[in-house]
């Protein structure tokens, strides 16, 4: 027997092709180049002292009519910038543009998320320096945005009473990445089977740390628990930026 | 779909290590790809064959190490398996939950010629 290879060929010609290969460690994380670039964009965002949120949720939660009230509702209070994620269309840089704050449309084609290289260059036409919250509004996805950090502050995860209460169980990667969660369309509620108390419930397990609110952009229910929400985060990463300056 | 772009990343790193060593054919590549890491291994499988083509890599075998979930309970202590649908310690029942295991997604090692 062939003590190379164990072959048990009695006229041991054959080639030893394991003889020419070798084996090379790589150990590199597979999202390094997303999180090289998160962490550029990050960086930036720090420097400029501003708070950054990367909002998520599956396609109608209300991402953008959140959006849209909320600068409506602080004008003059905070400059805001807001980055938006589609797939196809400006629809939602046009409803945002209409609200009079700097917006740019990243359109994915294909992509079902933003990562980090498309953030990076989305944010080059504002000032970030006289920004003091950019709001990044993710492709419509409970999947795959989970995965990609953008230099983010923190992921806002929008759930509607239109879409079931077990949407946390379904997809925990999301809920699991958040820090608040958002359960818009509250005035449906008479109409609709929704178990909110359940809702929060699921969301828990999957997240004990999350904080949730209830709100509904269309009666302006709940809105002023998103803004001393949005005013304690921004408060609290100035007085991070001041301890690290 | 977002294996698609995380293949295209194993691929990547992967010509550019085996031009790196000089390498004349690249035979093998290892991924370790946790349970809880939001990837499936099967949809990566998937999207190699097809990011392979005509490149360097081509005819290339893509070896996956799936690694299992687990988790340590803030509550009681308890080290347990955990899978992605897991919320709870299987021991005493609580959320507390710190995973300690299952979230890699690494590429580990080249068989090149």
């Amino acid at each position: 027997m062939c003590i190379d290879c164990g072959c048990a060929e009695p006229d041991h010609n054959h080639k030893h092709d394991h003889e020419k290969t070798r084996k090379i460690r790589v150990e590199e994380s597979l999202l390094a180049k997303n999180d090289r670039l998160a962490a550029v964009n990050r960086t930036l965002f720090n420097a400029a002292g501003l708070l950054t949120l990367n909002l998520v949720s599956s396609p109608g939660s209300g991402k953008t009519t959140l959006l849209e009230k909320t600068l409506t509702d602080l004008n003059g209070r905070y400059n805001f910038a807001i980055l938006e994620g589609d797939q196809q269309t400006a629809n939602d840089a046009d409803r945002i543009a209409a609200t009079g704050a700097p917006v740019h449309q990243i359109n994915t084609g294909a992509g079902c998320h933003l990562d980090a290289h498309m953030v990076g260059h989305g944010v080059e036409q504002f000032d970030l320096e006289a920004t003091d919250i950019l709001m990044i509004e993710n492709v419509g996805n409970l999947v795959c945005p989970a995965s990609f950090d953008l230099g983010e502050d923190l992921k806002v995860v929008v759930l509607s009473t239109t879409e079931g209460e077990d949407k946390p169980v379904k997809y925990p990667q999301m809920f699991r990445a958040a820090k608040l969660m958002i359960i818009n369309k509250t005035d449906l509620l008479p109409y609709l089977d929704f178990d909110i108390a359940k809702c929060r419930a699921y969301a828990l397990q999957v997240n004990p740390s999350l904080t949730i609110l209830e709100l509904s952009c269309r009666s302006g229910e709940g809105l002023d628990s998103w803004y001393r929400w949005l005013e304690s985060a921004s408060a609290e990463k100035r007085k991070n930026n001041e301890m690290r300056s | 779909m977002h294996e698609l772009g995380i293949t295209q990343s194993i691929v990547d790193i992967a010509i550019k290590t085996a031009r790196e060593q000089n390498a004349v054919k690249v035979l093998s590549v290892s991924v370790e790809i946790g349970e809880l890491s939001g990837v499936v291994a099967d949809a990566v499988e998937f999207c190699f064959e097809a990011c392979i083509q005509e490149t360097f890599l081509q005819g290339c075998r893509l070896i996956i190490e799936q690694i299992p979930g687990r988790g340590l309970c803030d509550e009681c202590g308890a080290e347990v398996k955990i899978d992605s649908m897991t919320f709870a310690c299987s021991e005493c029942g609580s959320y507390a939950l710190q995973r300690t295991q299952g979230e890699e997604l690494n590429i580990k090692e080249l068989e090149i010629e």
